[in-house]
């Protein structure tokens, strides 16, 4: 219990005092995982509609593909940009090997099967109940695509929600392709590893307070912003 | 002579199924099918339940294939001059005058001339004092309304009807007949299904009675209702057939 307590005031103090290097670690995690986030919601969107309307051969397998990739471990993502990035890999030359932008990739690609796979689920739901209205009020597919995207936009910010909780908080990937290197790509999760490793444990724990609140911050702030915007009717 | 709506200068109808009938899972649920609907007359698809009224008024629309035979509208993407009422609206969420917006945008109509058209089509079916009221907060009532304002925003040359007031009250049901006999007079022709008489004697100035996916008859409807000419049809009118 006294591990609690003693965590709670370090993490407290550190928050009091904004620390420097807290606050660097907090703005590179959220940092890399709502660029990650947005760039996984511009491709999984499109995709999604896409994949919720068109019926085509092969459609199935690419589904039954997403939902898999919803289970893939964060590790194994890690290691495989670290094998493309490295200096040996086909990417190599590109130098982004413990970069920010390399915790980027790893994260987009953990998030964008959930999303994707969420998307599709909310848009074909929607294109059972609204194909024969929009035929009949003559819009085209990628018409369809956009008007249910708009329809069903509270149920996508779900999606968005939950793409944003893996991002945030997964460390396997980031700690691979990024390799926690104090001020440059050091996160919430890798510091909380390393500080527990080093046996800081009062120290990691209140990461791991200030980690849980700013995830809770974040989502609470998109679920309000969700019931504002059902109100308002926007 | 019938006003032409938008700017196509020939008209989309008469409508000329030839030979038409839709399986599903090796079942004949409709068909085959020859029909010729001219402009100018509300005609009434009257029929059972499970009668295939649905199904074909789908399919003259265009909005379903039949598994055989031909659907010819006289002009070619008739779709856009025509438009359909269901049992139950699909609205979408936004507001009222949103609603009717939207359609028009897909015709690519100037900001204009859709808001005119918006105006137009909430005075005509009395919903212009729920401008602004979110879709899915209207009643049965007032939601079958704004599909109806909806659907005669583009000024179609035909609209179809998919037993819409089936889930309205009485007072509902009243005003959007009245609606539909408004839509007729602006020079739309209306094709609507019913499983209520009384309703198909109120709407029709022509009556289609199908049964089992068959046509049996088709007459003027004081002569439908008087002098049946198909046993099935008799038996209908005494409510003896009430399924398909």
């Amino acid at each position: 219990m006294n591990e609690f307590s003693t965590a709670f005031i370090e993490a407290l103090e550190l928050l009091l005092n904004l620390d420097s290097d807290l606050l660097e670690i907090v703005a590179l995690s959220l940092r890399v995982s709502l660029s990650a986030l947005a760039i996984s919601i511009i491709v999984a969107f499109p995709l999604g509609g896409f994949l919720g309307v068109f019926r085509f051969p092969g459609r199935g397998i690419i589904i039954i593909i997403f939902n898999a990739l919803l289970g893939l471990p964060p590790v194994v993502v890690g290691l495989s940009v670290y094998l493309i990035l490295s200096r040996s890999g086909p990417l190599g030359p590109l130098d982004l090997l413990f970069t920010p932008t390399a915790m980027i990739i790893a994260q987009f690609i953990l998030v964008t099967p959930i999303v994707t796979a969420l998307a599709i689920q909310t848009i074909e739901d929607l294109w059972v109940e609204y194909a024969e209205q929009l035929k009949s009020l003559g819009a085209t597919k990628v018409d369809a695509i956009l008007t249910l995207l708009w329809e069903g936009r509270y149920t996508l910010l779900t999606a968005v929600l939950a793409g944003f909780g893996r991002a945030v908080a997964e460390v396997g990937a980031v700690m691979i392709v990024g390799g926690n290197i104090n001020h440059v790509t050091r996160t919430m999760t890798t510091a909380i590893t390393l500080e527990t490793s080093k046996g800081e444990l009062a120290l990691a724990l209140g990461l791991g307070f200030i980690l849980l609140f700013l995830s809770l911050s974040i989502t609470a702030l998109i679920h309000f912003s969700r019931n504002i915007m059902k109100q308002r009717l926007i | 002579m019938m006003k032409k709506p938008g700017n196509q200068n020939r008209s989309i109808l008469p409508l000329t199924l030839q030979d038409v009938s839709y399986e599903k899972n090796h079942s004949l649920l409709l068909g085959k099918v020859n029909l010729i609907l001219e402009s100018g007359p509300r005609t009434i698809i009257l029929g059972p339940n499970g009668a295939g009224k649905s199904l074909l008024m789908r399919i003259c629309h265009g909005i379903l294939e039949p598994t055989a035979g031909t659907v010819d509208w006289s002009i070619p993407n008739a779709i856009r001059y025509q438009s359909m009422v269901f049992q139950r609206p699909m609205l979408l969420q936004r507001n009222v005058a949103a609603n009717i917006d939207y359609v028009l945008r897909l015709r690519s109509m100037q900001k204009k001339e859709r808001r005119l058209r918006t105006i137009e089509a909430m005075e005509m079916t009395g919903i212009t004092y729920l401008k602004n009221t979110q879709a899915y907060s209207l009643s049965a009532g007032e939601q079958q309304r704004l599909a109806l304002a909806r659907a005669w925003a583009t000024k179609p040359e035909a609209m179809f009807l998919d037993e819409p007031t089936a889930n309205l009250d009485p007072t509902a049901t009243h005003e959007v007949e009245n609606i539909i006999l408004d839509i007729h007079k602006s020079g739309t022709k209306i094709i609507m299904s019913t499983h209520d008489m009384a309703q198909a004697q109120r709407i029709a100035t022509e009556v289609i009675f199908l049964h089992k996916g068959n046509i049996l008859e088709r007459a003027p409807v004081k002569m439908f209702f008087q002098n049946p000419v198909s046993l099935e049809a008799k038996q209908f009118l005494q409510g003896k057939l009430l399924w398909g």
